[in-house]
């Protein structure tokens, strides 16, 4: 119907003194932009459906081909922005809930972006990361109160597990079913060399994963998929998903269509089915239920596997965090508001929960005004574009940052926000088996693991300019930031000093 | 401008050290020959130094020494303090008028033990008690600043070179059997007395060349356990860091020592199982009380005195022994005046602290 009408958002641009009508890009686009005509004469393109994945400008073997963006304009108003306009008309078409996919593109204030680091001049030196030992290993898991030490010196008791990590890196939650088995095969291989962590999100441990269990957060969400006594022994640690920070507050749906004999497998339920996580864990109904699931899944494990309690960046989340510590947690995880998501409802992601530097600073701030920030580690989660934003997130009180989206980037993944659709061209979030070849972990988990190693450089740079060698003493070191245009109250929620001061 | 304590202020110096371990008695002189050779480490704006042994008479008491700026600030504070402590003795410190002293404030000392009724109530034992007093003065009676507070030990600092400081006192009338000395250079001009090292808690005394790059991260990780960094240097954190590892957690001087200059994980994966473990878990324990960047650091007790250099040897600090006696100093030159001949001279390393014992001790494994 034309009342209907949204403008396309990209056009195609063909160069068609390059383009050689040879139909890569026909093959490539699952969005079937491209098409030939002429009874397969040329090749044309219809961009109603094109997404900017630039998988065919990318694979255009004589780079025929361009991504713009289609000016379509509408009267200038300051309130009435054609987004909204355009969300209405779908809305009004379909009656549901918009959804997205990745994290919320709306230009929140990023804190990353308003401090800034510190370095030695004369009075202390930098040191240089080439000529002197640089420590990023990071430990995560419940600390005792202190050492016990015989008269000699020796220590006596047993220390509860902890994971050594050799990067303050590690990968975030993203289910077999949201991601394919390679993408997600790519991760489990480059944590495996990179000596840190990938996370299965809640999707079951496919049987292929098997050589890297040592690696695997396994997650118990709301939906229990895929949960049993072996997956949660075969495992590193176990994370009990209570929140997302792209989606606070609600739970997960996994179409039926996606649902497929691999995934009803590793989820252990009907092929065909949809995969329905509910908002609560329906056995937590409070902080005293979350302390007996933890401690259950200790139980099963011979309290061998560390627990981490996954939460979205909300309001209260200093208290949140004070709570799970208590309840038992080894490990907390925070996900800041900009983290990313296979399926969100748009309204929520752009609207829901806060930013990951206001919730760390303000949860570390409370775990040591409560005395017992260093029992437990805390981990940040919630868009983490670059080293210096690790840096960032140590110096404010984070013990290693949960990262999804950078290493999604380093596989192909160009951003275009639809991973909601299942048609990833990057053979990523998709489990279209001719869009999930094109993604072969025995090349991308070497990208992966190129990303990080260059970001642990980076990371060891910053630490040597700060005269710093270890990181153990750049965690919560927040004299090394300091702010950047923000006011008093921000300053004081992040606790750090503003630029000059 | 901001005191001290107020702002941070980086600063540089020169340190030394000497302690009989027998107990045998060395003069005020001796140490003020020693840091004096160092002149040109330090600016003018701190000097200081520990004595220990110097109180026999009052041994059992704590010897509070305190600066006042004015006169009602001492009134204040001497009212709290008769209050929470049985004081038997209050006087002057004496000291020398000489020219390179200036604008000195009223420097009293007072030898008391707690009051017991009120130490009962607070439920603290005495060490926690003293400590919390100490702290409450300094934290919120302006104008007070108890700069010492041990047993049969006292901290003597002033804004000056070291050795004018020295005179100043009149060291060379004091005997000790450990002696720690410090001349500072800050590169900022707050001219604060409290601010010069060094910086005692209890037995404690610190001095420490250097400006550490962990200083907020140590800071956020002793505050968790009731300190308050309202100096906001090096040293106060690191006495805070010994004090709590050392009083509160029970470890030994070494094992405390191991915490702070914790060895390069590139060494612990080769140790050992027994030390890896050890240091390992140390290591995974106390990861906010490493100490970062450089630093040599020499810590007195009535259990003996600490060396410890940085990890990466950023900071100059040598040793040396003969007989009973060990010394340590910033500079070689600092201890062969005093000892022309040493029979062992070495550099600290910063995997290895060096500690000597007091043989002595009466007060080991109170």
């Amino acid at each position: 119907m034309s009342v209907n009408y949204i403008p396309r958002r990209f056009d195609i641009v063909r160069d068609n003194e390059r383009c050689v009508q040879c139909g890569c890009c026909v093959r490539q686009c699952s969005n079937e932009c491209h098409y030939f005509a002429e009874g397969g004469k040329i090749v044309l393109a219809d961009a109603s459906a094109c997404v900017a994945c630039h998988r065919c400008v990318d694979l255009c073997p004589t780079s025929a081909l361009s991504i713009q963006k289609h000016v379509c304009d509408y009267r200038e108003n300051a309130n009435w922005a054609p987004q909204y306009q355009q969300e209405i008309c779908r809305q009004a078409q379909t009656g549901g809930v918009l959804l997205s996919g990745m994290g919320t593109p709306k230009p929140y204030p990023i804190y990353w972006d308003k401090m800034l680091l510190n370095a030695s001049q004369v009075t202390n030196p930098s040191i240089d990361p080439l000529r002197e030992p640089m420590e990023i290993r990071t430990i995560l898991g419940r600390k005792p109160r202190q050492l016990e030490v015989d008269a000699a010196g020796n220590p006596l008791g047993e220390m509860p597990p902890q994971i050594i990590l050799e990067t303050p890196i590690i990968f975030s939650a993203m289910s077999f079913g949201s991601i394919s088995l390679n993408a997600q095969k790519s991760l489990a291989m480059a944590a495996k060399n990179l000596g840190t962590l990938f996370n299965t999100g809640e999707g079951g441990l496919h049987p292929d994963l098997s050589d890297y269990t040592d690696y695997a957060v396994v997650q118990v969400a709301s939906g229990r998929f895929g949960v049993h006594k072996d997956y949660l022994e075969n495992a590193r640690m176990i994370e009990i998903k209570i929140g997302q920070g792209a989606k606070p507050g609600i739970g997960g749906h996994l179409p039926g269509e996606k649902v497929n004999v691999e995934v009803s497998n590793a989820r252990m339920i009907p092929e065909g089915s949809d995969a329905i996580s509910p908002a609560p864990h329906h056995d937590i109904y409070s902080i005293e239920d979350l302390r007996q699931l933890i401690w259950s899944l200790k139980q099963a494990t011979q309290g061998k596997k560390p627990v981490s309690v996954k939460i979205a960046a909300v309001h209260n989340v200093a208290a949140i965090v004070s709570g799970c510590a208590r309840a038992g947690a080894d490990i907390i995880a925070i996900d800041g508001f900009r983290g990313g998501t296979g399926a969100a409802p748009t309204r929520i992601r752009d609207n829901v929960g806060i930013p990951i530097e206001l919730a760390l600073a303000a949860a570390d701030a409370r775990l040591r005004d409560e005395g017992i920030r260093s029992e437990v580690s805390l981990l940040a989660a919630g868009s983490f574009r670059c080293s210096a934003d690790i840096v960032k997130a140590i110096a404010l009180g984070a013990d290693a940052c949960y990262c999804a989206s950078a290493p999604l980037i380093a596989m192909g993944c160009h951003m275009c926000q639809t991973c909601h659709t299942g048609k990833c061209n990057w053979g990523i979030a998709t489990q279209r088996p001719e869009l999930t070849k094109r993604l072969n972990p025995d090349i991308m988990h070497e990208r992966v693991e190129n990303l990080i190693h260059a970001w642990n450089h980076e990371i060891k740079e910053m630490m040597g300019g700060m005269g710093i060698n270890s990181i153990d003493s750049l965690r919560g070191n927040r004299l090394m930031l300091r702010g950047i245009g923000l006011s008093e109250k921000e300053l004081q929620i992040l606790g750090i000093k503003h630029a000059g001061e | 401008m901001l005191r001290e304590g107020e702002v941070r202020i980086p600063s540089g110096c020169a340190i030394a050290a000497i302690i009989d371990k027998k107990g045998g008695m060395i003069n005020g002189a001796e140490i003020i020959k020693s840091i004096a050779l160092m002149h040109d480490r330090s600016n003018g704006l701190g000097g200081g130094f520990a004595a220990y042994g110097i109180y026999p008479e009052h041994k059992d008491e704590y010897a509070f020494h305190i600066f006042y700026d004015t006169a009602a600030a001492k009134e204040a504070c001497e009212e709290f303090l008769f209050k929470h402590f049985n004081i038997d003795v209050a006087e002057r410190i004496p000291t020398r008028k000489i020219a390179a002293i200036s604008k000195s404030p009223d420097i009293w000392r007072y030898f008391g033990k707690p009051n017991r009724v009120r130490m009962k109530n607070a439920r603290l034992d005495e060490g926690e008690y003293v400590m919390q007093c100490v702290t409450k003065v300094n934290a919120s009676y302006e104008g007070a600043y108890i700069f010492s507070s041990g047993k049969n030990m006292g901290c003597f600092k002033a804004v000056g070179y070291p050795e004018d400081v020295g005179e100043f006192y009149m060291l060379d009338t004091y005997n000790a059997y450990l002696w720690t000395a410090h001349g500072r250079f800050p590169t900022n001009t707050p001219g604060w007395w409290g601010g010069a090292h060094p910086f005692s808690l209890l037995d404690w005394s610190i001095v420490h060349n250097g400006e550490i790059s962990s200083y907020d991260a140590n800071r956020r990780y002793i505050e968790q356990f009731g300190y308050k960094c309202t100096m906001q240097t090096d040293t106060e954190v690191i006495t805070y860091l010994f004090d709590h590892l050392m009083r509160h957690h029970g470890l030994p001087t070494k094992v405390a020592a191991d915490v702070l200059t914790a060895p390069e994980w590139t060494e612990i994966d080769r140790m050992e199982p027994e030390k890896r473990e050890y240091f390992t878990r140390l290591r995974a324990i106390y990861s906010g009380a490493l100490v970062n960047g450089p630093f040599s650091v020499i810590l007195g007790s009535n259990k003996g005195l600490l060396a410890i250099n940085d990890r990466l040897k950023l900071r100059s600090l040598t040793a040396a022994t003969k007989g009973n006696r060990a010394y340590f100093a910033s500079e070689e030159s600092a201890i062969r005046i005093i000892c022309p001949e040493p029979e062992k001279v070495w550099s600290v390393s910063g995997a290895d602290p060096v500690f000597v014992p007091l043989e002595i001790a009466q007060e080991e494994g109170e």
